[in-house]
């Protein structure tokens, strides 16, 4: 088991035609993910590295069996691109893509949530990734062997960083979710993913300033989670009204701050750490526990 | 980006959205002018982007031409809040029968549009809010149909706005929303919202924040930056392509991956508390690239900030494997020629013992190679104090 991906994962790359679409698809391949189709309705009937490329995400679907697409066209085109995924009915839509308007996301969101039936994880963020089963995004494959921690994180160099520190637990699946102000998948779907999976016996959830996320995610797990989760969030010196990277990630006035978000967790039960080693050390002793 | 009003209510005026006739004056003459030119009675009201300036003393009525110079020259170059005032917009006095307030903003919390409207306008929302909840009505907007004529009347409704204003209210909120969704705004608000003496409906006050995202749609957005406000060295890393923000301390800071480099300078700030209060000296994100190229742009920018007393280079290896990073580091260096200013790197991740080879071979006296992230942020904060 894992969540969301796995080795039965057969993977469409929107934009495989492109430098990062291509750059990517075949690291993913390389990593031991399979892809089986490109999009690209300028290039349909030619193949990528060896991938078939189709005009679109419902023939990929039709021609592969394709059931999770990674997309990778730039941020004009990203909108297009989600809505066509959501048509084509496919469960797992992973919009990689950074500098996607805000506007574009909330509305491919509603769509998508109109439509029932696709997951959509970003935009802004590095993907999925099953050690070992599937990757699907720009995770690197070789920080983590699987194992039993799962993950979630607004950012990719701070889950890289916990992969690494923690890979001798190794990882059940790893979700960059992404730091946008608006993005499909949110912490709390992760952590009840999680909590579902048996395969997964403790969480790592990894957070940063702007919104309420993490408060609300505090409370969801004070509600519902089970499993152990060890907390972490970044940027407790940032100053307010400074956008730090992320779209998503200011400081508004009082709200949106590191420390909030901290005490939320804590009170919530979870062990949150001061930095990323001491965030990694508390989830080690709890695997070393269990 | 937060608009000024000034520039807000063009854009308002531009979607059709009503607003007082006025002009912006960066002189007491100017003010004159647009006074003479308005005729009667002008509002004089300070262009800054932050509330509060009526209780500051930003915001005067003038009774004609010579009183608009009057009020200008007492206004420009006031402090309201930190903020100076360069400009103040000269604007036709409006005859207020009654103040409302109405917005629609992003709504992150439930990832989707917010419209807010009341009936109690001009003070402080977040009053009202707290205050008087009931007053405060709160819809959400479905993206994908957004506000029509009738779903803007059942916003004005929910506010309670009387009946003489419902027409008015709807018409102008129909057109706020078209505003909101053509210039790509995360937040449009008008506060307050007024019924005049003659029954119409008007912008008195306006609040835009854009999305930068979106500014490939809107190549116009670039003349609405405030450049007298943008620190020098943050123009000078656009300009370059780097993400940069300017901070207060001494330690200069780079790194890749936004969640990285924010986490970089919360540690920092820990270290720093045993060496004085050690603070980092700006937030810059390199991305997931890292060539010599841009980590030497990187690192000319940071060593131009007399402020920087020393560098903590903190990479994570993922994509780009740190071997490419350190070459990355020695190249900068060449190409950024004398640096004294000590770089405490630290290397992790995807090959790092062959970047950490790199750098020892390459034997630079200001590399200061340290193996861990909470290490090197230790050593970066010490070599800063000592050199203050």
């Amino acid at each position: 088991m894992a969540i969301w991906l796995d080795e039965n994962s057969r993977i469409v790359v929107q934009g495989i035609t492109g430098s990062e679409g291509s750059k990517h698809a075949k690291r993913m391949a390389a990593s031991g993910a399979n892809i089986v189709a490109g999009v690209n309705a300028r290039k349909a009937g030619q193949s990528q590295d060896g991938v078939p490329v189709f005009a679109s995400v419902t023939e990929a679907i039709e021609k592969t069996g394709a059931n999770v697409s990674v997309i990778f066209v730039p941020p004009k085109f990203t909108k297009d691109a989600a809505i066509e995924a959501v048509d084509a009915e496919i469960p797992l839509a992973v919009v990689i893509t950074e500098g996607v308007p805000v506007h574009d996301t909330t509305e491919f969101f509603a769509y998508a949530q109109g439509k029932g039936k696709t997951r959509i994880i970003g935009p802004n963020c590095p993907g999925i990734i099953s050690p070992g089963k599937s990757n699907a995004g720009i995770i690197p494959a070789d920080i983590t062997p699987g194992g039993r921690i799962g993950l979630v994180s607004k950012s990719g160099t701070l889950t890289y960083q916990m992969m690494y520190e923690l890979r001798e637990f190794g990882f059940s699946t790893g979700v960059g979710i992404g730091g946008d102000p608006v993005i499909g998948t949110i912490h709390i779907d992760a952590l009840d993913a999680f909590e579902a999976d048996p395969e997964t016996a403790a969480i790592v959830m990894i957070g940063e300033i702007g919104g309420d996320a993490e408060e609300r995610a505090a409370a969801h797990i004070e509600a519902h989670i089970t499993k152990p989760v060890v907390g972490y969030v970044a940027g407790f010196t940032a100053p307010e009204g400074k956008t730090m990277g992320h779209a998503g990630a200011i400081v508004s006035g009082s709200s949106g701050t590191a420390q909030a978000k901290k005490e939320a967790l804590e009170k919530a039960g979870v062990r949150v750490g001061k930095t990323p080693s001491e965030t990694a050390r508390l989830m080690a002793e709890i695997m070393r526990s269990l | 980006m937060d608009l000024f009003e000034y520039q807000a209510k063009a854009l308002f005026a531009e979607h059709g959205v009503p607003v007082p006739t006025g002009k912006i004056a960066t002189t007491p003459d100017e003010a004159r002018a647009i006074a003479a030119e308005l005729g009667g009675k002008v509002v004089v009201k300070a262009q800054v982007k932050t509330g509060g300036r009526g209780k500051a003393g930003g915001v005067k009525v003038a009774d004609g031409p010579d009183d608009a110079f009057e009020k200008a020259t007492n206004i420009l170059g006031m402090d309201i809040k930190g903020h100076t005032v360069h400009s103040v917009l000269v604007e036709q006095a409006s005859n207020i029968a009654e103040e409302y307030y109405a917005s629609f903003l992003l709504d992150r919390a439930n990832r989707t549009f917010l419209a807010m409207a009341s009936r109690e306008g001009g003070m402080e929302i977040e009053e009202v809010a707290a205050t008087n909840p009931e007053a405060l009505a709160r819809i959400h907007i479905d993206p994908l149909t957004g506000v029509d004529l009738a779903k803007a009347r059942e916003i004005a409704v929910a506010a309670k706005l009387p009946e003489a204003a419902l027409d008015g209210a709807a018409e102008l909120l129909a057109k706020l929303w078209e505003t909101f969704v053509k210039a790509d705004a995360t937040l449009v608000e008008v506060n307050p919202l007024i019924l005049t003496g003659d029954g119409r409906v008007v912008a008195l006050d306006g609040k835009v924040t854009l999305d930068e995202n979106a500014d490939f749609r809107h190549p116009e957005n670039e003349a609405l930056v405030d450049v007298a406000a943008v620190d020098p060295l943050e123009q000078k890393a656009k300009e370059k392509g780097l993400n940069y923000v300017k901070l207060t301390g001494s330690v200069g800071i780079i790194g890749n991956g936004a969640g990285l480099v924010m986490s970089t300078l919360d540690v920092v700030t820990y270290a720093g508390e045993e060496f004085g209060g050690q603070r980092p000296a700006n937030f810059l994100d390199i991305g997931g690239g890292a060539s010599a190229e841009v980590m030497a742009n990187g690192l000319s920018i940071i060593l131009s900030d007399p402020s920087v007393k020393s560098v903590f280079v903190n990479i994570f290896g993922g994509i780009t494997a740190c071997d490419a990073v350190a070459n990355g580091i020695v190249k900068a260096l060449e190409l950024v020629g004398e640096v004294t200013t000590p770089l405490v790197v630290r290397l992790d991740g995807n090959n790092a013992e062959e970047g950490r080879r790199i750098l020892a071979e390459a034997n630079l006296a200001v590399v200061k190679p340290v193996d861990t992230m909470d290490g090197a942020a230790k050593l970066a904060a010490e070599l800063a104090a000592a050199a203050a």
